[in-house]
Parts: C-alpha cells; structure tokens; sequence
C-alpha cells in the first residue's frame, strides 16, 4: 500500500491529471495537492491544501497531512509560467528547498519523486548523441530553467545524502506532447508560419501525456529509487516535425538574437528564452535504456505518435496540411498519367479501367 | 523501344512523386544520432557520384575486408585541405559493398557548430567523435569510420602529404576494445593533391578561430573557382580486420595495449600508403 500521497504543484495541468489519477487508484488510501492557487479544475477525490512552496507554509502541510510519498510537480519550465525570470527561479529553487527541508523534518515521508527534465543535460554543438542518466555533470554552459533543473536535483541528492532512508526517484522527462498539455514547445508548432534557425535540424524527443502520468504514477506506487531519463522511442527533426504539422518553416539566422526574441515577443509569437532557442538550434537526445531496463517502464506511445496525437487535436489545417499534400500529388499524377498515355504505366492503365467501367 | 522508355519515365515519375510526397509528409524516420537513411540515399550520395565516378575516378580495393554485418571500426588517414576524403569513403563503403553498409562517420566538434555543415553531416550518419557516441554506434552494431588525425591531418602542408600526423590519444582503440569491434586500417590516396596547401594563414586563423586557413595554387586566388578541387586519381585500399577480442578485461584502459595497436594501425596505414602511392603513379595520370 501507499498510504497518504502528497502531489505538489497541482494547480497545472500534469499536477492535477496526476493527483486525480493517483485518487482514482486503489492502492492509494489518500492523495493531498498542495499549491500556492486552487486548480482550476475540480480534483474529484484530491484533498487539496492551499500552501506557497516557497515560504514554510509548505512544512505546515506536511506536519499537518503526514504524507508517505512526496511527489514535487512543481519546476516550471517557462517564464511565462511563472510570470517572469525572477519568480520562476524562486519558485524553482528556493521552492525546492523549502520542500525538501519540510521532507527532511518529517517523519513520515518515506519517498519522493521529482519530476525533472532532460533540459539538466543541455544542448550543445559538443553534446554527445545520447544522455545518459551519468552524464548531467559534464554540461557547461546553462542558465534559466537548465541551470534552475540541474540545481534542484543538486539539492535533491543533497537531501539523500541526510536522509538515506528515504527513497528518492527522479524522472527527467523529455518534452510531454499530446492532445491536451500547453508548453512553449507545443505552441510553437501552432504558429502559421514557425521560425527555426537556418540550416539546423534539432533532433527531439517526446513523451505522450498519458505516459508521462502513467510513469509518474509507477514511480509513486512501486519502488524504483534512481535517475531515470523518460522518452518516448524513435526521434523526430524539426523539418519532420513541421511537415507532419503542416507548417511553413523561417529560417532565420538564430532565434536568440535580441532582435528576433524581441519580434517575436511583440508580435504575439513565442516568449523563448536561451534553453528553448538552445534546443531548437542544436536538440538533444537522451538514452532511455536505464527506463526499459531498470525501471521497467514501457511507453505507450513513440515519439511520432505522441506528436501526430497533438496535431490531431490541435494543428490540423496548415498551408501543407496532410490533405493538401495528397490532393497535389493526386492532381500531378492524373497529369502524369496523361503525358504518360504512349507508355502502358500502372497508372495510365487503371485511368483506362476507370473509363471503361 | 519508345514504349519501355515511356514506362521508364512514368515509372521514375511514380517513384519520385511517392517520394516526394512522403518528405513533404514528413513520413520517414531518423536514428538517435540524426541518420536519415532515406535523403542520404535518393539524394546526398548521387549529389557525391559524379565527383567520385568521374573527377577522382575512385578505385577500391580489399571491400571484402569490411565484414558484411556487425561493429567494425574503419579507421583512415586524413588529407586534402578540406575533408572530402571522409565523403569518398562513405560513398566508397556504400556502393562497393555487397550489403552496402553505411559508415557513420565520426566529425570534429567544428563541423557541429557550423549551420547547414552540422544538418548535413547529421543526416548522413555522422555524429561527434566522443567516446559515448562510438561506444554507442559499435554497440548497436553499426560499421563506424574514424579519421584520428583530425585537422592535424586535413589541415597540413602539401610537403607534408602521405605523412601519417599523431593518431590522438588512441580514443578509438579503446573504444573497439570495449565493443570488441575489429578494426579495418583504410588508405586513401589521391586527397592529398585536390587542394595542396601550400601556406597557412595564421594569424588569420587564429582571428577567426579556425584550425587553419589554407592557401592553394587556387585559393584564394581564383576566388570561387578556388574551390574546385583537382581531379587527382583516388585509391582507397581496406585492410585486412585486426581483431580487438582476445584481449583480457581492462586492455581498454591500458596504456600499453592501446599505444601497441595504435601504432600497428599507424603503420600498416603508412605502409599501404607507400605501396599504393608507386602503384599509382602521376597523381592526375
């Protein structure tokens, strides 16, 4: 049994699907959501404290609710998420402590599951092919959400270190893609016409929504202490990506020049900082042997299906939509077939047929 | 006569329509390192073919020494200004082969930091020359070219041609050693003379933070027309596989064992060299 589950941060969208889910399974007595505003969306049967993660408001809580596993859904990975550089850090970091301070006091924690990203990696014109979960200290360069990600989980194996008897799991997740979720990410393949950095093609990886919870969801219910690095199988570039949404590409020479964010920025487009403008420049790949292997976790969907599940839903009707594209070639080809009418084709002769019949 | 021509072409029009098609689709895959198997084959290697075919008229010799599936690490000499000579030999390993295995490349960090450069060596299977990205290529079984001198080989004096620079620090030896991949020595004759350099801009160099700047008889005299390379005549020769297993647990971290085989991949490279070098001849013949 799991006994009392603390999900904090559940005022988002993957905070929220995961306490419900967790509050919907039996193996769980109770699932408390913690965060500084209700969710907007009703939590079923969530008991949820209203508690600022970064004050010690959040010890309270836990002295209060006596959790047994402590699950942090609260690094936010934009800006805009959090209403600006300076909060998002606080938030980040000065959160994390508070928390994990709260966790170290009490007596009843016995686990806690971060959810971090593959973004403590990096993105580099030197990085190798493949991260593996060993390799997030040989990154130099980071700042914002990188740099606030790769300092959380500093502060992470610092509580281990002073709590060994607490079993800590964290999963660097990938970018979450799927029907429903928002991130900058996800928007940025809305845009009618989307700016990428010319001759670049960033390779990526995607986790569906549905397996980002279920994975979540096992590292709360069963035990697997560790790092492990969650993606879905395959990988899509940009340029694949953008086809398969049907959207017109920009190149322009960098998206991290002041004058292109700024643009950007004005005209509504995307609100980007260096670690988007990083990524989408040079992309990133993560090993996921350790979540096949160790962890046993099976992801429902690849990379491809979670991003063809997200323009489903939400990009369908570009200017080189899918249909658009097959109606061309259907258009070249009854031309072909004509032109083509002197060589007995496949083609010319099922037009033949159809004439006939 | 005119009919099998006609369904030549509508059947050439069908293919490239179905192709186009899917790349405007976006239906086709990569690997985790970037390798679009599908653009490398309809369009990267026939962009190379006339260059190899008819200006540098390739011959290649020991193919068969390539082993038809499994890790294997090839590992050549580097020359000739600009790497075209790493180009040849994917090309070379591709239309040679029975099985028409693909190298994967291993790149400079520059090639990575460069625009278009980066996106192209990518997508045709390169990756960065470090460590985890070898062990991974061997790992998954895959045929892996290496060019150990690096720039110190590309980027040298034409008096300096078909003299083997230092090979590193014998990285790739002790990945093969991990992986138990064999490793294949190749010579490549003939890119030492596409752009003989014959003074390298220093200063300039260091200014623009680039390993070198080459002059040539051509360059940057002619301008663009500089840039295109002298049609010498190319050999490329693969040796026979010398094998890493064998070897006891941790030879891959051993000085001893690592600068053993370095240097006997060193030589049996430089001696092939000289051999295929005299059996050449003049160097445009």
């Amino acid at each position: 049994m799991t006994g009392v589950v603390m999900v904090v941060g559940v005022a988002r969208y993957l905070g929220a699907c995961l306490a419900r889910v967790l509050a919907d399974d039996p193996r769980v007595d109770r699932v408390v959501g913690v965060d500084v505003v209700p969710p907007p969306t009703e939590l079923g049967g969530v008991e949820f404290i209203e508690a600022d993660i970064t004050t010690s408001a959040i010890n309270r809580a836990i002295a209060r609710s006596r959790p047994d596993v402590v699950v942090h859904m609260n690094i936010l990975a934009t800006r805009a998420d959090a209403g600006g550089r300076v909060p998002q850090k606080e938030i980040n970091v000065i959160g994390t402590m508070q928390l994990l301070a709260a966790c170290q006091r009490s007596d009843s924690v016995r686990k806690l599951v971060v959810k971090s990203s593959t973004a403590v990696y990096g993105a580099g014109s030197r990085a190798p092919a493949l991260f593996a979960e060993d390799m997030a200290q040989n990154v130099t360069a980071r700042s914002g959400y990188e740099k606030d990600a790769s300092e959380v989980e500093s502060y992470v194996r610092g509580f281990s270190r002073r709590r060994p008897d607490v079993d800590v799991t964290i999963l660097r997740l990938a970018n979450v893609f799927g029907p429903v979720i928002r991130t900058v990410l996800s928007e940025y393949f809305v845009l009618p016409v989307v700016p990428v950095v010319f001759g670049r093609d960033p390779r990526f990886q995607l986790v569906h929504e549905d397996d980002c919870l279920d994975a979540l969801r096992m590292a709360t219910i069963q035990d697997h202490p560790g790092i492990f690095n969650i993606a879905g199988d395959g990988f899509l570039v940009l340029s694949q990506a953008l086809r398969r949404a049907g959207r017109l590409p920009l190149p322009l020479p960098s998206l991290g020049h002041p004058v292109v964010r700024g643009l950007m920025r004005r005209a509504g487009i995307a609100d980007m900082d260096s670690v988007q403008t990083r990524f989408l420049t040079y992309g990133r790949g993560v090993d996921t042997t350790r979540m096949h292997e160790v962890l046993g976790f099976k992801p429902r969907y690849g990379t491809v299906d979670a991003f063809d599940a997200f323009v489903e839903a939400r990009a369908r009707g570009g200017v080189l939509d899918r249909d658009r594209v097959d109606a061309l070639d259907q258009v070249l080809r009854s031309f072909a077939g004509l032109a083509g009418a002197f060589g007995p084709g496949q083609k010319t002769a099922d037009v033949a047929g159809d004439r006939h019949g | 006569m005119g009919e099998g021509a006609g369904s030549d072409a509508s059947e050439g029009l069908d293919r490239l329509l179905t192709f186009l098609k899917r790349r405007l689709n976006g239906d086709f895959s990569v690997d985790a390192f970037g390798f679009d198997p599908e653009l490398t084959e309809a369009v990267m290697l026939p962009a190379l073919r006339p260059l190899y075919r008819h200006w540098f008229r390739v011959e290649v010799r020991g193919i068969e020494n390539i082993p038809a599936s499994g890790a294997a690490l090839v590992v050549a000499n580097h020359s000739g200004t600009v790497p075209v000579d790493s180009l040849m030999t994917q090309l070379a390993v591709h239309d040679e082969h029975p099985t028409h295995r693909h190298l994967r490349a291993l790149a400079a960090d520059l090639v990575f930091q460069l625009p278009v450069v980066s996106d192209l060596a990518r997508k045709s299977g390169s990756t960065l020359a470090c460590t985890e990205d070898v062990e991974k290529l061997l790992g998954s079984g895959e045929l892996v070219g290496v060019w150990p001198e690096g720039f110190k080989g590309v980027g040298k004096l034409y008096s300096e041609r078909y003299k083997l620079q230092r090979f590193g620090r014998g990285g790739f030896v002790s990945a093969a050693l991990r992986s138990s991949a064999p490793i294949v020595p190749c010579s490549i004759v003939g890119a030492e003379e596409i752009y003989p350099m014959i003074a390298n801009l220093d200063f300039l160099a260091r200014l623009l933070r680039l390993p070198y700047v080459p002059v040539t008889p051509t360059f940057p005299w002619l301008g663009l027309l500089g840039l295109v390379p002298l049609p010498s005549k190319w050999m490329i020769e693969f040796g026979k596989p010398i094998t890493t297993d064998g070897y006891p647990d941790g030879a891959a971290e051993d000085p001893m064992v690592i600068f053993e085989l370095t240097d006997h991949v060193r030589d049996t490279i430089q001696n092939t060299l000289h051999r295929l070098l005299e059996e050449r001849g003049g160097a445009f013949g």
